[in-house]
């Protein structure tokens, strides 16, 4: 039994968080929240430069050939700073989604510019409030062209291309769209996460190509999150351990009563369940690990269970994180609202907690009873 | 990642394997697989002498306390041999229960501690089931704070060398069963808490000495009080030196946090077949949405436990040390199965009051309910644990202890008050 990363991707965890710690400290996240861009650019370059972006991305497509044990690797500690850049858009979900179900000529066309850094992505799922539901889409796809609106579309507003679930003669289809063509509106949108930037993204009669069969979108995309939601799970477990890691330094640091707050148990035992969230998600995220690197056939019932832990686990520890830092944490000059921010955000991209909740139970009593032991 | 074996564990799991189908008390099995909570289902058998017998049988054939050296009884494997042996062993391993505290606790502790003589005369018959130890450590005024312990070690004073015990010990596991007893006590109050205390064993059958059950909060009696009535032990039977009690209990204490891969059950299978088997409204309850987000905040600490228990065995099979995830197990498994079996009720609507035969599952969950409130105190209370993880994992400060240059008898008691 090896439920654990190789020596060689803990040096690539080394080597990404050495090149994290340099090129993305809380400055660089400060500085797309209070500065009005959109992303993080140089860091994103840097990235591509480092080799992370096409780390799962096979060599004839113009990526390095590693697998998505190393990319769950590089999500930890992207998750760990917060990193500002569209890396779950363009590789997690758009380049995830060009390798499961892409034509030859969309894959050469899109994955040797996302290795590289040259291109982004977004993923056009949603539309309108609630749970999003196959009935709830109405985009619309008529074989060639695109009509409609989709928000919120995280990296919309930066994307050169989108994969989009429309509406195609009775089913859906999931469409690649270059938004670069015609007819394409973006409109930023205000969130609860400005370091992570979200669009409405509008088409008009804009060319698209189907990504599978017709009427197979929903089917794709569900496959895609499944992947996506293990490699989100482990930035939201990157992002939980650094929250629990900045409240047992401040509980250490700060002095109240005479002495150490991390002495009273009140605050010593708040830290001590945000470690057994942080580890329930991480033996979790690891069991996500190995469906998604051995394509294993409950990889759908390891990717909710991981989403699910690693979701409970971010929230816990960023909330928890402000509360061990008191009125301190509360103010805009602490770190810990970034972390509350994107936890909170990262719990509602590709499905919200009750989503998955849903999912994984759905995906247990459908057969693999055994999987409940 | 992978979950194999590598070629050696995969040649002992065979050997494990072929021992068992050909060695194991099959016909007990459909009984062994209902135990629950404090009962190993053994209804056809005396429970005692089938544990005995098994044990008997394992330590013929080498399997016996695996960790064990050879000489004193034991099987010298290694740490990975005894996590796929306990794999292996299944429902099998419910009849070890009687011997848990002597394998895994006193055992340890005399080995460190006595002389080559006694371990020679008390491990091998401990290892092979023929005799069967309690730990006498907690009194009914020193639980989480064992330290401030109150049972009296007094040197006779006919010059014979032999110590006279008087007090009381409480939450005993299998006293009434036992034939030996480690026990902690106090040898000088005028000494600060853990200065004053010294270790002995004693057969449980001296004079002085009474096992009373304690009927517990859910009807039933697993434990016991045990009293002490001026029960005389030969000095030879200490362990360690006089007032160095508290470091001999750490030996036991830390041997009590080495159960790696045993995964904590936090009645989540059970609980996911009710649901399979049940209706809301027509349609199976795991259909509906609000059943579906308990259930799944269950399943993923269950899984959470499974896969944090598989990351220690990777450890092991790599030749290193678990990481201290492991501290987490009971912590998580104790609540989820009180909330758990809290939610199997509600499910169960007005009848879930009802506990008998005809309840779901024969009433597993009204049981479950009943005796969670013990797994969350014994063998360290969630706030011990949650102290541990803060302390010792996470590094924060130890509490400040106002006990701690004060002389016991000084040490203010909820007896004595102030």
């Amino acid at each position: 039994m090896n439920l654990d990363f190789s020596d060689e991707q803990k040096q690539l965890r080394e080597q990404v968080r050495r090149f994290l710690k340099e090129n993305c400290p809380p400055a660089a996240v400060r500085a797309v929240l209070e500065g009005g861009q959109h992303y993080d650019q140089k860091l994103y370059a840097g990235l591509a430069e480092l080799g992370v972006l096409g780390a799962a991305i096979p060599e004839e497509y113009g990526g390095v050939g590693l697998g998505h044990l190393e990319l769950c690797v590089v999500a930890e500690e992207l998750g760990r700073v917060l990193a500002p850049v569209p890396v779950a858009s363009t590789v997690y979900l758009g380049a995830e989604c060009l390798m499961q179900a892409g034509s030859e000529e969309q894959k050469q066309a899109w994955l040797p510019k996302i290795s590289a850094g040259e291109a982004i992505g977004c993923w056009a799922i949603n539309e309108g409030s609630g749970r999003m539901k196959p009935e709830k889409v109405s985009l619309s796809f008529d074989g060639s062209t695109l009509s409609g609106s989709k928000a919120p579309v995280t990296d919309g507003a930066i994307a050169d291309f989108a994969i989009v679930l429309a509406k195609e003669a009775g089913g859906l289809s999931l469409c690649l769209v270059d938004l670069s063509g015609k007819g394409v509106s973006r409109e930023d949108l205000d969130s609860i996460d400005p370091t992570r930037s979200q669009a409405r993204l509008s088409f008009d009669g804009t060319p698209a190509t189907r990504i599978g069969e017709a009427g197979d979108g929903w089917h794709i995309a569900t496959q895609v999150m499944d992947r996506a939601a293990i490699l989100i799970g482990f930035e939201q477990l990157g992002g939980a351990d650094r929250a629990l890691e900045m409240g047992r330094d401040y509980a250490l640091e700060r002095m109240a009563f005479g002495r150490q707050i991390g002495s009273f148990q009140a605050v010593k035992h708040i830290l001590a369940d945000m470690y057994v969230s942080a580890t329930l998600a991480r033996s979790n995220c690891y069991y996500g690990a190995w469906a998604l690197s051995s394509s294993a056939a409950e990889l759908p019932i390891a990717a909710a269970t991981a989403r699910v832990s690693a979701t409970n686990a971010f929230q816990h520890c960023a909330k928890n994180n402000i509360q061990v830092h008191g009125g301190m944490g509360f103010t805009w000059a602490f770190d810990c609202h970034l972390y509350y921010r994107r936890s909170n955000a990262l719990a509602l991209t590709i499905g919200s907690l009750s989503t998955w909740e849903s999912l994984l139970i759905e995906r247990m009593s459908a057969g693999n009873v055994e999987a409940a032991a | 990642m992978d979950f194999n074996d590598t070629p050696q564990e995969a040649e002992f799991r065979k050997e494990v394997r072929s021992w068992l189908d050909a060695n194991a008390p099959k016909h007990l099995e459909p009984e062994l697989k209902r135990a629950s909570f404090g009962s190993n289902g053994l209804e056809s058998e005396d429970p005692i002498k089938a544990s005995k017998a098994w044990q008997k049988k394992k330590a013929e054939a080498g399997w016996a306390c695996l960790h064990w050296p050879k000489e004193y009884g034991g099987g010298a494997r290694s740490a990975m041999e005894r996590v796929i042996w306990s794999q292996e062993e299944g429902p099998y391993a419910v009849l070890s229960g009687l011997f848990t505290i002597g394998h895994g606790m006193c055992g340890p502790t005399v080995m460190e501690w006595a002389s080559e003589e006694w371990k020679e005369r008390l491990l091998p018959p401990l290892a092979s089931g023929e005799e069967v130890w309690c730990q006498l450590f907690s009194e009914p005024a020193s639980g989480s704070d064992l330290a401030g312990l109150r049972t009296r070690a007094v040197k006779a004073d006919d010059g014979s060398g032999d110590w006279i015990i008087n007090g009381q010990k409480i939450w005993t596991s299998g006293a009434q069963n036992s034939d030996w007893g480690l026990l902690i006590t106090r040898t000088d109050p005028d000494v600060p808490k853990h200065k004053g205390l010294t270790m002995f064993f004693l057969r449980m059958d001296s004079p002085g000495v009474k096992v009373v059950p304690i009927k517990q909060a859910n009807g039933a009696s697993g434990f016991n009080e045990v009293y002490f009535d001026d029960v005389r032990i030969p000095d030879d039977q200490r362990l360690g030196d006089v007032g160095q009690g508290w470091k001999v209990s750490l030996t036991t204490l830390m041997n009590e946090r080495l159960s790696i891969g045993s995964g904590m059950s936090t009645g989540f299978p059970e609980l996911f077949k009710f649901c399979m088997d049940m209706e809301i409204d027509g349609e199976a309850a795991t259909a509906d949405s609000g059943v579906r987000s308990k259930l799944a905040q269950f399943a993923v600490k269950q899984s959470g436990l499974k896969y944090t228990g598989m990351r220690a065995i990777s450890a092991l099979s790599k030749g290193e040390t678990p990481g201290p995830e492991n501290s987490i197990g009971k912590l998580v498994a104790g609540a989820t199965m009180q909330e758990l079996a809290m939610y199997a009720l509600d499910l169960q609507g007005e009848a879930g009051v009802v506990w008998d035969e005809d309840s779901p599952q024969n009433g597993r969950f009204q049981a479950m309910l009943m005796r969670s409130p013990a797994t969350r105190i014994e063998g360290g209370s969630d706030e011990i644990l949650r102290n541990i993880i803060g302390e010792r994992v996470l590094g924060l400060p130890g509490d400040i202890r106002v006990d701690k240059d004060v002389a016991f008898k000084d040490i203010p008691t909820s007896g004595k008050g102030k």
